[in-house]
């Protein structure tokens, strides 16, 4: 240290309240840091950053069918994000979100596989009802675990997701593999009854996005406005003091997590009977873990959610964009995600602290 | 080769990847900070290591160059959660993102490429016993790796340096008070624990399959995270976790050979299983995860 001694050092310094503009910046901040270190990355690798940028950014907000894509893509994230942040702003980290997803997805499809000539306007609500009910269940095995068992939700969570995929390949290569389906790992297509009836003619968006943004109302409601709510922020914050008022950390745990499954099932129902119309192995293009970086990106607010859903599904579009017209991997997208989140982690750590810069004071050997 | 031999030959070079990820786990664990992102530090590490050596740049450069990357990434980490203060959670999870990323973006075009693993050394006299003789046979990664694992286990538990470690992990204000720098302690930490995930992810790219694919790493550097809690964070029960998790992946392997009437999924699925099932027994016992748990871990700390 006694090189540095005389140096100006940076210290954060924990602020008297959190500052709001700060919390208002810190989401477009980050979107700016990391946007330069990705573009550079780009330019790194040989690529023309005009034309990425183009590509990524711009391209889905240039024609309506892009941007109904766009919307398209942002109704599961935003569906599994809202579910997640109520959660993690009870300190119930669940990173499973995509077994539950997957699951939603399985529970939904039984209907349109097991009854294939069934007809009736009950079948699609019915399926989305079942995927709900699916997630939950998934998620149902961690909050058991972690409330009889006291093992950790994050382990166990994720454990579950890579169980979830095998169970999917198990259907898919074995009982419910589509017979006329020249052997690949797919089920039949689904009747016309078991699909979403669309929102706009022309596009894939359908009556989903409907019930997704009523449920962000009602996370909205729940998160801001209800006793069970500041329940479970207050047992997020401060634990203890929960105890002491006597809200039980148990019951907490089995919300946040039946909450994200029944979210997260429901996102994978109206996967399977919407855009995609049957069940297949790439049901997920890794919702479950983007919906993560959605929900921390929307600052757990269930409004800034909606935002963050809405660039994540633009960042998706633009980087199947990119890929064809750029020749950019796909996997950019994933490390677009991850420093995106990594800047917002930075960027955050002004709304607590301000930065300071002095002199370290001169410390006598010990 | 039965099914015995078959396990007992291949369990410590299939626990490897395991053990190396989950004793930097564990050292990071002890000096009271959780990384998360340990799966994305290997699967660097794994691309990294496959590049050189498919290069002609020879294993030890691969290794090298593997524990560089890990280190690196997690000095990111620890930029942002330990400098920014954020919460470690939402960290780790970033990195292990980013790295899965970077590692896809950089093995694009290794996809499904394969090159030479390393040659098995035996060990004299011990090799020629009859059917344990097969676990003295091994490459030299793992003769490196028990070798570390015995060191780990003796500076943790008998040194200045562990003794060091382990108070900054169970009680950083007092170790501040007393004069050791918990943050600098912390950072050296972190790098370590993504030098061994980076190593972590060379063997598996570059010793045991070899191959690079996306996704090779497939959740084992989660399972090192759970073998940390496993093992109590203690050496030697992480060690046996380890060993534990080489031969239930083995033992998947080998009943898919033996076709047995099991669908494969459910047998690919198995480690994850065990996983969660080995969670809930030992953490049910709150006492024992009290016993040797790092008191302060995850927390940040601030002056």
């Amino acid at each position: 240290m006694s090189i540095l001694a005389g140096t100006f050092l940076p210290t954060l310094v924990r602020r008297e309240r959190a500052s709001l503009t700060a919390a208002m910046l810190a989401p477009i901040a980050a979107l700016g840091i990391a946007i330069i270190l990705n573009f550079s990355l780009y330019m790194l690798m040989g690529r023309d950053p005009a034309a990425v940028l183009y590509a990524m950014l711009l391209e889905p907000f240039l024609s309506w069918s892009a941007f109904s894509e766009v919307l398209l893509k942002a109704g599961p994230l935003l569906l599994i994000a809202q579910g997640l942040a109520i959660g993690f702003r009870a300190k119930v980290f669940n990173i499973g979100a995509e077994g539950q997803f997957i699951l939603g997805a399985i529970f939904a499809s039984s209907i349109p596989i097991w009854f294939p000539l069934a007809t009736g306007q009950w079948i699609w609500p019915l399926m989305l009802i079942l995927g709900a009910i699916g997630g939950a269940l998934w998620a149902s095995i961690t909050a058991f675990w972690r409330v009889r068992l006291n093992a950790n939700e994050i382990l166990v969570s994720l454990m579950l997701s890579l169980v979830a995929a095998q169970f999917l390949n198990y259907l898919l290569l074995g009982p419910w593999k589509d017979p006329a389906g020249f052997n690949f790992p797919q089920s039949v297509m689904f009747q016309y009854d078991a699909m979403i009836p669309t929102l706009i003619s022309g596009t894939r968006v359908n009556v989903s996005l409907f019930i997704t943004l009523a449920l962000s109302l009602m996370a909205w409601v729940f998160m801001q406005r209800s006793f069970m709510g500041y329940k479970l922020k207050v047992g997020g914050l401060a634990p203890r003091a929960a105890g002491y008022a006597g809200f039980s950390e148990g019951c907490a745990i089995w919300l946040s997590l039946l909450i994200g499954g029944f979210a997260a099932g429901l996102a994978g129902a109206a996967e399977v009977a919407g855009p995609i119309g049957q069940l297949q192995r790439s049901i997920s293009t890794g919702y479950g873990y983007a919906a993560i970086i959605v929900a921390y990106l929307g600052g757990l607010h269930p409004i800034g959610i909606i935002f963050s859903a809405l660039f994540m599904a633009v960042l998706y579009i633009g980087g199947d964009n990119a890929m064809v017209s750029a020749n950019l991997p796909i996997a950019a997208v994933r490390v677009f995600q991850g420093s995106l989140l990594l800047a917002y982690l930075i960027a955050v750590a002004f709304v607590r602290y301000r930065l300071e810069w002095h002199r370290p004071p001169h410390r006598s050997q010990p | 080769m039965n099914a015995i031999e078959f396990i007992i030959s291949g369990m410590l070079a299939a626990a490897t990847p395991f053990l190396l990820a989950a004793l930097g786990e564990l050292v990071v664990e002890r000096a009271g900070v959780l990384n998360l992102g340990v799966e994305g530090l290997m699967a660097l590490g794994a691309v990294l290591a496959f590049i050189v050596v498919y290069h002609g740049g020879g294993h030890t450069l691969g290794f090298i160059v593997a524990g560089l990357g890990g280190a690196a990434l997690s000095l990111v980490f620890a930029v942002v959660a330990l400098g920014f203060r954020a919460n470690q959670v939402a960290t780790g999870l970033a990195i292990g993102i980013l790295g899965q990323g970077l590692s896809a973006l950089f093995g694009k075009t290794y996809e499904s490429l394969t090159i030479k693993g390393l040659p098995k050394l035996a060990f004299p006299g011990l090799s020629e016993i009859p059917v344990i003789g097969k676990l003295f046979v091994q490459d030299i990664v793992v003769w490196i790796s028990l070798v570390a694992t015995l060191a780990i286990w003796a500076i943790l538990a008998r040194t200045r340096v562990g003794l060091v470690v382990r108070a900054i992990g169970e009680n950083p204000k007092a170790a501040h008070a007393i004069g050791y720098p918990v943050i600098a302690i912390r950072v050296a930490a972190i790098a370590f624990g993504g030098m061994m995930a980076g190593f972590a992810g060379a063997y598996a790219a570059a010793v045991y399959t070899p191959l690079w694919a996306d996704g090779m790493i497939a959740g084992r550097g989660w399972i090192a995270i759970a073998l940390v809690v496993f093992g109590t964070w203690l050496t030697g029960r992480v060690f046996l976790g380890a060993c534990l998790f080489g031969a239930v992946s083995l033992m998947s392997l080998a009943a898919q050979a033996t076709g047995l009437d099991v669908p494969s999924q459910l047998l690919s699925s198995l480690p994850y299983l065990v996983t969660i099932i080995v969670l809930g027994i030992i953490s049910a016992d709150r006492r024992l995860l009290k016993l040797n748990g790092v008191a302060s871990l995850g927390e940040p700390f601030e002056r």
